[in-house]
């Protein structure tokens, strides 16, 4: 049977309809029984469709006008089809009788797979070294399948070439589709094919002419636009419409690939308007709209000379009767409406009759059915971008409006869409509808759900943030885990946008934290602790509501640690107790517990471990009736196997144990932490050499008789290398401050016996490569206590030892600093020298002393300097301008600089330097951030 | 601009592709890979409209198997959906009732679908030639 049919059947395509009506009954039959039985053939169907579809063409009955004819072609259709189908099956595999898809489909592992893929890309190869014509369309089909399937094909590409350049039309059609499967635009082979592409785009048989520009429309590189343009721009007048149409869509391409061939299309374009067939004009108005995207001159042109037409062709259109062959679900054409509609949203700015269009669009076109509200949600993107005109804006939103009451989710999402771009319009027109919107934020589908709350987002405002969040808020309790992300985030968002006060923002907070406290991001819960240590007030109500809230949420249990550390005794004592709070009774025990739990907790990550660890020493201070279970804790973790563990929990049993005198020192509050600087940090604008962990040193360097525990606490976290490494990533200074850097801190470094003391310091501050920043400020530190010797001893005592004696070393009375080199390049050295007017700490005099390094002498010598906000700087004028060669003289300058921010934010200056060297103009600039701390 | 249209059976199979922007062979599998297992899971009542990578998706499920299109992020939704529709009008009207097994026709549809490269729209000429 399978011979039989094989023989019967292997006849070129071309005599198809010679085979006549017998093939097609005994086809039929055989295929009925055939095909059912193996019904996952159908992958293969690529080649064979797009026979059968050369068949048509050139056959091209289906455009005949008798029913007959065209019976007699969709019968004749079905057959070439299955006929085709038979010939892959039966005919196709040059090794043995089984097919090849079938053989690749019987294999039952990648292995086997690959190894029938191998035999057969064999076969083609030698078939195709054999320059066996008769079958190297065949060869090529199956090529396209095994190119499906995802294995190499490349040696086929040539192939491919060869067929196009074939005269036959089956031949040129399988090389066509292979053409567009097998390669893309960025292929250099393409380059080969760019000759035969011309040539039949000049052919006379106008379906090749159709191949070849399809072709040109799917894989057109910029070099084959340059070459080709001229034969489409030809093709856009071809006498028959489907040519035409082609070519616009062709053309589309070309301008895209080289947008300055636009302006050569420009007239063609325009004249695609005019026609009456309603495949040019789709193609035509699209073209017309990306012409104009590509090029203005066009889009001059076409709001000059097509805007009418194209007016009154959308009238036309919105006003006609039932027209049925271009009739889908009641409306004639809403894909060419939509287009036309598209391009007056390019061309139709204030047009007075593109709105009267619009209006009737918009008023007529039923919305019951899909296509029919298509056309409406174009009509209202074109009257959004377009329309000054009140009214028409008001009619789209609210057609809008009733978009969004629909119950078609489909509906409503393309509403919420377009009601984002409404709010920048019209925003009044859509808080109107906030309540509808809300409501999708909790929609079961996540695509509306995304679009709602982006709208939402944009919808707050000052009035109206209060509610809108409590809405959230609560939703986040029900809401998807996967959506808790996104949702907090925003919410997070809004409420420091638009927090009236802080207690409010913290109630918030805290809430969201105790629903998604997993989904949260850093910078969230960083952002808190920032504005929990800026309210003072509200410090005891904060670590309350915490402790009641605390559950097992990764990332509220790290800020109500890191609260119950710091504001321990407020917690038990019912301090700053707040009017709308209930009190509650916590023992010191209770506290104890709950960060014991937390540490405990085998879910904690390491960050809050040590979080809870820092909190224990403080709570060992602040309840020294627990002071014992706490150690017990504390030492527990000594055999923890995370070394950051282990060490701190070594270093503050230590602390407890034997340093009970300057333990309460130690643990103290730590410093406000500078709101301005975070959120600047966030953004990212602010120059990350200002290091807020430094904040307090200067106090020590100052000779404050009290060291406060920050720097100390810095110093016992060995919180590592990049604590004043400049650094804008935001947030990095308070995991900083909370002691959680956890980069690889060396103990080791201790061990080693150093030369003097400043340097033990200095490593045990910065292990690993200390940044010349740090560096210099340690040294600042220490040598304005002038006491190097202590510092050995400090060191030699063991570090921890050690602190009894460094606190009782005998300060200096007075504040002074070392003079810096602010600024050196290879011809010029400017020192600074430091003083203060006793009495007030905030203005600094800086004498500025310039050196000039090279042999020539400087003249028109001006120095100009900047400082940020909150600093200001007085100059005062230089002792020269000239500067002699090679150091034998300098120039000396006055500034006096007063901080602001003393005591919170260090110096630091932009310096430009103006001079003339050998009658040439110079100009050195830089950034001067290495002040000693305290100034 | 629609990027590339995907057929997709139930089981993630792929029965169609048609690229119209280019991604080499990675890619498309990873597209493939990341679109089905988006769009496959989506309830049935939700809307066909999926958000990836700053383009829209627009599917829509006929029987066994999923039509996917993606296109840019202004595009018009509905359009797409009533193209997809169309589309799948045109290959009942070829060939009387669609199965999967006549994906066949998708195929050589596809090819008509390159005709109309740019939008699908040259579809309803597609229509209203093949009705004719």
């Amino acid at each position: 049977m399978q011979d039989g049919l094989r023989i019967d059947f292997d006849v070129r395509l071309v005599t198809i309809d010679e085979c006549g009506d017998c093939v097609a009954v005994f086809i039929n039959d055989f295929l009925t029984s055939t095909s059912h039985s193996s019904p996952d053939l159908c992958i293969n169907a690529l080649f064979l469709c797009d026979l059968v579809y050369s068949v048509c063409i050139s056959h091209s009955t289906l455009d005949g006008s008798s029913v007959e004819m065209r019976a007699i072609a969709i019968g004749l259709l079905h057959l070439c089809l299955f006929w085709f189908y038979l010939c892959c099956v039966f005919d196709n595999v040059a090794l043995g009788r089984r097919d090849m898809i079938r053989a690749i489909r019987a294999c039952k592992t990648a292995a086997e797979e690959r190894a029938v893929v191998r035999k057969e890309c064999a076969s083609i190869r030698a078939s195709i070294s054999e320059n066996d014509q008769d079958y190297m369309h065949r060869n090529l089909a199956k090529l396209m399948f095994i190119h499906m399937l995802g294995y190499p094909t490349h040696f086929g590409q040539m192939e491919c070439l060869k067929l196009i350049a074939s005269p036959g039309f089956p031949e040129k059609r399988i090389g066509y589709l292979g053409l567009m499967l097998l390669l893309d635009e960025r292929q250099e082979v393409l380059m080969l094919v760019t000759n035969s592409i011309k040539q039949d785009l000049n052919h006379t048989n106008q379906y090749i002419v159709g191949l070849a520009l399809c072709a040109l429309g799917n894989i057109c590189s910029a070099e084959m636009a340059h070459d080709l343009a001229p034969e489409v721009e030809r093709l856009l007048q071809f006498r028959d419409p489907n040519i035409r149409k082609k070519a616009a869509l062709c053309t589309i391409r070309i301008i895209k690939k080289v947008p300055d061939l636009a302006e050569n299309f420009i007239n063609a374009a325009a004249a695609l308007l005019k026609e009456k067939h309603h495949g040019v004009l789709i193609t035509g108005a699209q073209l017309c709209t990306d012409m104009c995207k590509v090029s203005t001159e066009a889009h001059e042109h076409f709001r000059k000379k097509c805007l009418d037409g194209v007016v009154k062709l959308l009238r036309d259109l919105a006003n006609s009767p039932y027209a049925p062959e271009y009739d889908i679900s009641g409306i004639t054409d809403p894909l060419l409406h939509i287009r036309l509609l598209r391009l007056l949203h390019v061309l139709g700015q204030g047009d007075a009759d593109a709105s009267d269009t619009m209006n009737d669009v918009a008023t007529k076109t039923e919305t019951n059915k899909n296509a029919g509200n298509a056309i409406l949600y174009e009509c209202v993107a074109t009257i959004m971008n377009i329309e000054d005109n009140g009214g028409l804006r008001v009619l789209a939103v609210n057609i809008l409006g009733r978009f969004l009451s629909s119950r078609d989710n489909n509906i409503r999402y393309v509403a919420l869409n377009m009601l984002m771009k409404a709010i920048s319009l019209d925003s009044q027109a859509v808080q109107r509808h906030r309540a509808t919107i809300l409501e999708c934020v909790k929609d079961p589908d996540a695509s509306i759900r995304k679009r709602a709350l982006e709208l939402v987002y944009l919808l707050v405002n000052e009035s109206n943030a209060k509610p809108l969040t409590k809405e959230l808020v609560d939703y986040l309790e029900v809401s998807d885990p996967e959506f808790k992300g996104d949702l907090t985030a925003k919410i997070c968002s809004i409420v420091e946008k638009f927090s009236p006060e802080k207690l409010w923002y913290i109630d918030q907070m805290v809430k969201v934290l105790s629903e998604a406290g997993n989904y949260v991001k850093d910078e969230v819960w960083h952002a808190l602790i920032v504005v929990i240590t800026n309210a003072p007030n509200l410090h005891g109500y904060t670590v309350r509501a915490l402790y009641k809230a605390v559950q097992n949420q990764e990332t509220l249990v790290r800020v109500a640690v890191w609260c119950i550390g710091e504001y321990g005794e407020m917690l038990v004592g019912n301090a700053g107790m707040l009017d709308v709070e209930d009190p509650i009774t916590v023992t010191e025990a209770e506290a104890v517990d709950l960060v014991e739990t937390a540490i405990k907790c085998h879910t904690s990550d390491l960050t809050t471990q040590a979080m809870c660890l820092v909190a224990l020493l403080k709570l060992s201070s602040r309840y020294p009736s627990c002071a014992k279970r706490i150690n017990d804790i504390v030492l527990h973790q000594k055999g923890s196997l995370v070394l950051e563990l282990q060490q701190r929990a070594i270093e503050f049993n230590s602390i407890i144990g034997k340093h009970g005198k300057i333990r309460s020192a130690l643990v103290e509050r730590m410093p406000v932490l500078d709101e301005a600087t975070y959120s600047g940090r966030r953004a990212g604008s602010v120059p990350a050499v200002v290091s807020t962990s430094l904040g307090t040193q200067p106090k020590m360097s100052n000779g404050v008789a009290k060291p406060t525990s920050a720097p100390l606490v810095d110093l016992l976290d060995l919180s590592s290398d990049d604590v004043q490494a400049p650094s804008s990533s935001g947030g990095d200074f308070l995991h900083d401050l909370l002691g959680v850097d956890l980069s690889p801190a060396s103990i080791g470094t201790n061990n080693k016996a150093p030369k003097n003391g400043t340097d033990a310091l200095l490593d045990l501050l910065s292990v690993g490569a200390p940044t010349a920043q740090s560096s210099s400020s340690m040294l600042d530190m220490l040598s304005s206590e002038q006491d190097n010797k202590s510092c050995f001893k400090f060191f030699n005592d063991g570090l921890l030892d050690g602190f009894g004696t460094s606190s009782s070393v005998p300060e200096t009375s007075g504040p002074s600093y070392p003079s810096v080199v602010a600024f050196e390049s290879g011809s010029l050295k400017v020192t600074f020298n430091f003083s203060k007017e006793p009495g007030n700490p905030q203005t600094t005099t800086i004498e500025a002393q310039f050196v000039n390094k090279s042999p020539d002498i400087y003249s028109s010598f001006v120095f100009q300097a900047a400082v940020p906000k909150f600093l200001q700087l007085h100059l005062e004028p230089a002792s020269g301008s000239t500067l002699p060669a090679s150091g034998n003289g300098s120039i000396t300058q006055k500034l006096k600089v007063s901080n602001s921010q003393h005591g919170k934010k260090s110096l630091v200056m932009r310096v430009r330097i103006n001079y003339k060297a050998k009658d040439k103009d110079v100009l050195e600039d830089g950034q001067i951030s290495n002040f000693p701390h305290g100034l | 601009m629609i990027h590339f249209v995907l057929l997709i059976s139930r089981q993630g199979k792929v029965r169609l592709t048609k690229w119209y922007s280019p991604y080499s062979q990675k890619e498309r599998t990873k597209v493939i890979r990341e679109l089905s297992g988006m769009i496959l899971t989506r309830a049935p009542k939700l809307c066909n409209f999926v958000e990836w990578r700053g383009y829209k998706v627009v599917y829509k499920r006929y029987a066994s198997l999923y039509f996917c299109m993606c296109i840019d992020q202004d595009d018009n939704e509905l359009e797409v959906l009533e193209i997809i529709h169309h589309f799948v009008e045109i290959l009942d009207r070829y060939f009387g009732s669609v199965c999967e097994l006549d994906l066949i026709f998708n195929f050589h549809k596809d090819s008509l679908v390159e005709a109309a490269k740019e939008q699908a729209s040259s579809i309803s000429n597609m229509i209203a030639q093949a009705t004719k």
